[in-house]
Order: C-alpha cells, then structure tokens, then sequence
C-alpha cells in the first residue's frame, strides 16, 4: 500500500526532474564547459516563466512563447557576458547583479504580480505539457522528446569549430588566446546560450507547474549543481563522450527529484528541503577536497 | 618578417615595485631568420616575447610583422600571425580535450570560428600524418586527454599546433626548460625540424647556452633590458660557451647570472 503510493510519486518526479534536467544541461554550459561559476539562472528561469506565461495567457502560440522565453534567457545572459567581460566584474558577482536586475525585470513582466496563473481549466488546451497528473505519460514523452533533441543539438554545436573554442576558453584561457579566440566573445557566447537554455526550462517549468511564481528561481542554481554532481558520481570516468554526460546529467536531475519526493512522502516538512539539498551539493562539492587532504595524510603516515 | 622599434615597458608603474623591463628595444628580423636568445635573469627576454604576441600592451614602441603594424591588436587577433610554444607543457594545450581537438583548434587558428564540424575524418587523417612525423607514437593516440600525457608530448604537439598553420613568427618562450634533458633534446631536434621544413622565422629563448649556440643562424644575447650582443652567420658557428660568456662579461661589465645557464 505504502510502495504503491510512493511509485504513485514517481511519474510526477520524472517529470519534475526533466524539465530540471534542462535547466541543469545549460547550466553545465557555464559551470562544466566555461568553468564559470553563473549565478545569472536564478533570475533567468523564472525569467523565461513570466514570458511564456504572459505569452500565453495573451494569446500567443505555446511554440511562440517558448522561443520568446529562449530568447529572452539569452539576453540575460548577454547581460552578465557583457559586466564580466568587458566591466571586468567577477563572474559570480556580475550573474547576481543580473540576477538582482531580473528580479525588477520579471515583475515588470508579469505586470506587478508575484504569480501568475497558467491555469490548466483555462489554458490545458494551449501548452505543451500540462500542469497535473492526468496527461502525465504524454507530458513525460514529450519532455522526453525535448530532451533528446537538446542533447542532440548541444552534442553537435560542441563538436564545431565554435564549440571547441568554448570548451578550450575553459580549459585553457591563455593557449585559447594564443590560438586565435577571443575568450571574451566565447565566453559571453556560453554565458548567452547557458541562460537561453535555462529560460527554456523555465517556460516548460512554468506550464508544468501551471503557473509562473516570482520566486520559483530561488535556489535554482543548487538543483542545477546537484543534478550535475549526481550525474558526474553516476558517470565512470572512462564514459568521455560529451553527449552521454549531458544524458547523466538529466538522470542526475531525475535522481535528485526522486528522492525529494521520497522524503517529502516520507514525513518530512517542505521547509526543510532548500536547507537539505544545499548540505547536499556542499558536501559533494567538498568531497574531492577532502579526498585529496586524506590521502595526504595517508602519504605523510606511510 | 619582425620589427621591433624602441619598445619600453615598465611594470608596476607607480608602486614600490615598478620596474622598467625594456628599455628603447629595436630588433629586426629576416625573413627565415631563426634567432636564440639568452640573457642574466630578469633580462626581459620573456618580456619581449609576450610583447610581440601581445599578452600585455607596450607603452611605447611599435611591432611590425610582414609590414603589418600589430602594435595595438589584441592577442587573439596577432595569433593568426603567429605560433607560440610556452615553459610550461600544460599551458600550451587544453589538458581536458583530446589531441585531435587541441589539433583542431590550432588548425582554425587565423579564419573565423563558425559551426562547421570541427574534425572531419579527412582533418583526423591529416593530424595523423603530422604526429607520425613526431616519432613519439602519438598518432595512435589521438583520443587521448592531452592531460594523460608527458610534459614533452605535450610540448611536441604544442610545437606541432604552433607550426600547423605556417605562421609567420614561431616564439619559443624556454619551450624546453621543463623537460628532462633527453626529452628537451628531442623536442629541439623536432623544432629544427618543423622550423627548416616550415621555412619558419623563429624566436627561441632559452637558458642552456649550448642549445643557443647550436641552433638557429642568429644569437642574442640580452640585460637589464637591451640587447648587447648580436652575432650571426659565422661568427656565430665559431662560438663557444666560455668566448659567450667573456663576452657576456665584457658587453654588460657584470657576471652573468643566470643559475639554470651556468648549471646546464
């Protein structure tokens, strides 16, 4: 009875945990491939929920909204590019300045309102997944579908030229420059499509959750983190290929998602878990540190 | 094929540490040119080379290349002049990526970066044929992490990337200075190599007095900031370690004092 009803959780965290996923695959844009700390996708989830959700609810194509949301997302992104490169602010300094502006930005855009109905009565017929349970397994293959293509495209895109000049700003600033990049171009081009991506989480984000909330971004950063810390325990080392990482990455996500529920089903007060997952991704954060302090130790001993 | 005129530059200017580096720098070379160079510590040999590649700004002076005037382009903008190999093995290439795709990224150095498949089955081919002539094995190896290899792998392939577009200036900052003697020898073997092959015009610093000596058609020698010794064509096949370093003595009035050069 009780396994029943916990597997009864679970389509509900699958979902969750996709739409998650997307949001935690551009985030791996800046945090894996620029090795670049963005806080900016706080702001710009959320950013990309008020416009899908003010799109929409005006009348606007789903597919519309959605690109706009993208769009959207890029020119956040664009934003803490332009104060990290060309002001030269600290990276994680200028992505909560965005953020901060964001905050102003998408009460603006959602009109003043702290929330925003995308009601499923009103409006199930005209988005793409829909907020709750009952077309949950068409919701599933679609965010399925969207996935599969996101992987797709990234896959690709990190395998041109382009691409490769991204992945080499983060690997190596000085030999991408003495190779011809203009770190400053690249970076800011990761930093544009990371937040486009998570925009466009944050318009599935909003249709699945019926609704877009002023504060649905808050913390967004330590569940994209955690999502890719899951992915990378998951993911043996030898496993290189780019596109299979971005796979663990979502499973990462799902995992996470899983196991929230669990312990919500479990008793646990819904307060606790911003505090739960941050020990979470602190820990796993600091686990190669440790890792490397211990043997140390061990060395100095033997 | 380079021209230096009367390059200064001061660090920390302002501070308790400001340090005049260069002072009224004028170097010329020709086309195919393959000069050494060495000199005391703080010399500003290093200091020249980054100039010339741009990595800080000049405060006065002007750089020319093949004419072209690259004194206030930014770096990445003169990388498409010129190859660079560094002291360090894992500056040179992005330890994380594989050697085709540092291969690859050398390999679009000088032409835009668009969202054409960077490596093609007949790129790979290519990068093949180029690391076979390394002699290393490393054409087997072409999925590997840059990162998994040797300090002198990684400077061969490095050398490989800064050669592969046929720049116009190679600058070799100590490119050997990292490395076990009998890896430096070959990778200075495998310079020669790609600079005669290439017909490259090339900058070698280094602090082994022999190395600068045996290779290139061109020594000189540099203190506090100016060059005071030039010596080409034959005269420069006659040198000897000690007849370097009484000239050394004579052109400077001072000991030479670099540790690793007296060392070596």
């Amino acid at each position: 009875m009780n396994i029943l009803n916990w597997l009864g959780t679970l389509p509900g965290a699958i979902g969750q945990g996709l739409v998650w996923g997307i949001m935690a695959v551009g985030l791996y844009i800046t945090y894996k491939v620029l090795q670049v700390s963005d806080l900016t996708v706080d702001g710009s989830i959320c950013t990309g929920a008020a416009v899908c959700t003010v799109l929409i609810t005006n009348g606007f194509n789903v597919y519309v909204a959605m690109l706009c949301a993208f769009i959207a997302g890029l020119l956040a992104g664009l934003i803490t590019g332009f104060l990290h490169t060309f002001l030269k602010i600290p990276a994680i300094l200028a992505g909560i300045l965005t953020q901060l502006m964001l905050w102003s930005i998408n009460l603006i855009v959602m009109n003043g309102k702290a929330n925003l109905a995308l009601t499923r009565f009103k409006y199930g017929d005209k988005v793409l997944i829909s907020a709750g349970t009952e077309n949950i397994v068409m919701s599933l293959i679609i965010l399925g579908a969207i996935v599969a293509v996101l992987i797709a495209v990234l896959y690709w895109f990190f395998g041109t030229e382009l691409g490769m000049s991204l992945r080499s700003t983060g690997n190596n600033l000085e030999m991408s420059r003495a190779q011809g990049i203009n770190t400053s171009f690249t970076t800011v081009f990761g930093l544009a499509l990371s937040n486009g991506v998570v925009a466009f989480a944050g318009s599935l984000l909003a249709q699945q959750q019926g609704a877009a909330d002023i504060n649905m971004g808050r913390g967004a950063i330590v569940i994209g983190l955690a999502a890719i810390i899951i992915g990378e325990v998951l993911c043996s080392k030898k496993t290189m290929n780019f596109s299979v990482r971005l796979i663990f990455v979502i499973i990462g996500a799902i995992i996470y998602w899983i196991v929230f529920q669990t312990v919500i089903f479990l008793g646990l007060p819904s307060e606790y878990l911003k505090l739960l997952s941050a020990l979470v991704v602190a820990i796993f954060l600091g686990i190669p540190h440790l890792k490397t302090k211990l043997q140390k130790k061990k060395e100095r001993r033997a | 094929m380079l021209e230096l005129k009367k390059i200064n530059k001061t660090f920390n200017v302002g501070t308790i540490n400001e340090k005049q580096v260069l002072f009224d720098l004028d170097l010329t070379l020709e086309e195919g040119d393959f000069v050494t160079i060495i000199g005391g510590n703080g010399a500003g040999k290093s200091t020249m080379l980054n100039m010339v590649a741009g990595v800080y700004p000049v405060d006065s002076g002007s750089i020319t290349i093949d004419g072209i005037d690259v004194t206030s382009l930014p770096e990445h903008k003169r990388a498409k002049y010129i190859g660079r190999v560094f002291q360090d093995p894992r500056m040179g290439t992005a330890s994380d990526m594989w050697v085709e795709e540092n291969m690859s990224i050398a390999d679009s150095r000088g032409h835009r970066r668009g969202i054409r498949w960077a490596i093609t089955d007949k790129d790979r081919y290519r990068y093949k044929e180029q690391l076979e002539l390394l002699d290393l094995g490393l054409e087997k190896r072409l999925q590997t992490k840059m990162g998994l290899l040797s300090g002198g792998q990684r400077q061969a392939i490095t050398l490989l990337m800064a050669a592969m577009k046929k720049p116009k200036l190679l600058l070799l900052d100590e490119h050997t200075a990292a490395l076990d003697p009998k890896t430096a020898a070959k990778v200075l073997e495998i310079t020669d190599k790609l600079i005669n092959e290439n017909k490259l015009t090339a900058l070698m610093v280094t602090h082994n007095m022999k190395d600068a000596i045996v290779h290139g058609n061109r020594l000189i020698m540099m203190n506090a900031g100016k060059i005071i010794l030039d010596i080409r064509g034959e005269e420069k096949k006659n040198l000897t370690v000690e007849s370097l370093l009484n000239a050394f003595t004579k052109a400077s009035g001072a000991e030479f004092t670099n540790d690793r050069a007296l060392l070596s």
